[in-house]
């Protein structure tokens, strides 16, 4: 088991109150393990994973525990988090494509980078070459300023720089989001390549792209205002989920081959809650058709099959 | 309605603007009535460069743009408000097209006082409410609040409604649904077919191949500012014959295939023929020649309504 999260919520603080991003949040990822998240704008994923790296004011540690290849994070303690930092857990941030400094020639940042790790950069340069290699960039790259490279290049480049020192598990934040669908292809698989090539143990691919995940995840986990909704199988969700929310999201998806004159897709009426004052219970429960008295309760995220987890009173009940 | 004839657009680029760049190069194509037509690419394609300049935002080097069989280069004045009153653009971005310091609907007020200062207030009211109804909100929940009180599907549904009170029979539609979540993208989708039925043509400009195979009747693929596929849509993902937009039917990310399996569907179809060419130095094809690097391939119809710029078709 590389990472086991127990119970993990994190608010907001604003001035009219805390926004519960992210609520009671439990689920573990296997080693090996490449797991989407998938959800709207606002679901909580950006939440969870940064929470996990980096866990900064207006965001409040709440409750919950994480375990990751069976030490505990102290991810509350800024200071405590540092040795775990890159080495044991790393990202590519959302602004990956910002993320360099500007000023400086790659090479002499990552340098600098190392460095502040404690690492010597002229014993990893060898590595750091093989790594360009592998996402086919040339080790000129060293020798260049960020504003050299095209999109997809920085965003491979970030890749390298992450992945470096060899961490047990990545968070990657919406990495194919800014690029071109060709671009796109060849960042994600070069991130399986990565997971394959056992550079990285297990891997949290953050993205909107449900289509992204279908081609690279091994298991999907789907989120709702804050909450977990169902993760499964990458198979099981796309072919068969169970929460109505994950069915709605999948059925109005747009995908090649199916046009608006000979099936019309549609959406999911409404929009998601505010968190500074969600609901109380189920928070999909206001959208839900499927909704009934039962769902002011917060429904359990329990494992129904094996490894397939959901939280809906009406479709988990028949397994419960 | 709208016919593009052979242009094209060059930027000066360079310090001193010594260097030129073709950003598009000899496009032609039309929009009938009530049709969708989508404008496939990948970024820096020049599929903005053109629907800017069907909106006049900037000026074509060479070719004509027609609209309703007048030049659009040559509106002035009262004509070119008349050409805006029924041909109108919704852009990527709906947080950077408001003022943040107003509120978000003053944009309606702006179009009020321009081009309907005869209509009273009231009456206005009832229209904007009527817009807002038509693109799926609720006016009551959405006016009279400023920009970043409002979600990006809203405001970007603002800017759709905003293009209805005007009399649009033309609208350029640039990315409009990248930046919306995948519940509401479908909405903003519908809404644009149920205002085809009505009467209006869209130019679709997006890099997403789903979204313009789910939404229109003809597409036209773009590379580098050049024209290489053109026609039905479905003849088009049904039967994709340039080497580039086989390589972009490849690498889209689909729900139902993998991307193995699309790869190899690929090989197996064999293309029908490609040449001289945009897209020579990405080219793998085996069709691909000498020549190729020297000539660029002319639109051939390989299928009724079905168009491509390859020297595989050449023959």
């Amino acid at each position: 088991m590389s990472l086991k999260i127990e119970n993990l919520t994190i608010y907001y603080q604003t001035i009219a109150g805390n926004v519960r991003a992210l609520e009671d949040a439990s689920f573990s990822l296997a080693d090996g393990e490449i797991m989407g998240v998938a959800g709207e704008s606002g679901c909580g994923k950006s939440t969870l994973s940064n929470s996990l790296i980096y866990l900064h004011a207006p965001m409040k540690y709440i409750r919950g525990r994480v375990f990751l290849d069976g030490e505990e994070l102290p991810i509350h303690d800024t200071q405590k988090m540092n040795p775990f930092r890159y080495k044991k857990i790393s990202v590519i941030p959302q602004y990956a494509m910002n993320a360099m400094n500007p000023t400086k020639k790659i090479g002499r940042m990552v340098e600098d980078l190392l460095k502040s790790r404690g690492e010597n950069y002229k014993e990893i340069l060898p590595e750091v070459k093989n790594r360009l290699e592998l996402v086919k960039l040339s080790p000129d790259v060293l020798n260049m300023y960020p504003f050299e490279l095209s999109g997809g290049m920085k965003q491979r480049m970030v890749m390298v720089i992450s992945t470096l020192l060899d961490p047990s598990l990545l968070l990657a934040d919406e990495v194919t989001s800014a690029l071109d669908v060709s671009s796109q292809k060849a960042v994600a698989e070069m991130l399986v390549g990565f997971r394959d090539k056992k550079i990285v143990k297990s891997i949290m691919l953050i993205t909107h792209d449900i289509s992204i995940l279908y081609q690279t995840a091994n298991t999907i986990m789907v989120m709702y205002a804050g909450q977990l909704a169902e993760k499964a199988s990458t198979e099981t969700i796309i072919k068969a989920p169970r929460h109505p929310y994950t069915k709605l999201l999948i059925s109005s998806l747009p995908t090649v081959g199916v046009r608006i004159s000979e099936n019309r897709l549609a959406g999911i009426p409404g929009n998601p809650p505010l968190l500074l004052n969600p609901p109380t219970g189920c928070r999909f429960r206001d959208r839900c058709p499927v909704a009934f008295a039962k769902c002011a309760e917060v429904p359990p995220f329990v494992e129904i099959e094996k490894g397939h987890f959901l939280a809906c009173w009406k479709e988990g009940k028949a397994h419960a | 309605m709208l016919k593009i004839e052979d242009i094209t657009k060059t930027y000066k680029t360079g310090t001193f603007g010594g260097k030129d760049l073709k950003a598009v190069k000899n496009v032609s194509f039309d929009i009938h009535d009530g049709e969708i037509v989508s404008l496939i690419g990948e970024s820096g394609s020049g599929k903005s460069t053109i629907g800017k300049m069907i909106l006049r935002l900037i000026s074509t080097t060479s070719g004509k743009i027609y609209f309703n069989d007048k030049d659009v280069s040559l509106l002035k004045d009262s004509e070119l408000k008349e050409y805006y009153r029924h041909v109108q653009g919704v852009f990527q971005d709906p947080f950077s097209t408001y003022n943040p310091i107003f509120k978000a609907d003053r944009i309606f007020s702006v179009l009020h006082e321009e081009f309907f200062p005869h209509i009273p207030a009231s009456e206005w009211k009832g229209r904007v409410d009527t817009a807002l109804k038509s693109v799926g909100m609720n006016p009551a929940h959405v006016l009279n609040k400023f920009p970043h009180q409002l979600s990006g599907g809203q405001l970007q549904r603002f800017l759709i409604a905003r293009a209805l009170l005007l009399d649009t029979k033309f609208l350029v539609a640039d990315e409009i649904i990248s930046m919306l979540d995948a519940s509401t993208r479908i909405d903003v989708l519908n809404l644009l077919s149920d205002l085809r039925s009505k009467g209006l043509s869209v130019l679709f400009i997006t890099h997403d191949l789903s979204l313009g195979y789910y939404i229109s009747e003809r597409a036209v693929i773009l590379y580098k500012g050049s024209v290489v596929e053109i026609g039905e849509t479905k003849k088009i993902f049904d039967n994709p014959v340039h080497p580039y937009t086989r390589m972009l039917m490849s690498c889209v990310p689909r729900l139902d295939k993998k991307w193995q399996d699309v790869e190899v569907e690929l090989t197996e179809k064999k293309p029908m023929t490609a040449n001289g060419c945009v897209f020579y130095e990405r080219c793998h094809s085996e069709y691909k020649l000498d020549e190729c690097a020297h000539q660029s391939p002319a639109l051939v119809e390989v299928e009724p309504n079905h168009s491509v710029a390859c020297v595989c078709c050449k023959g």
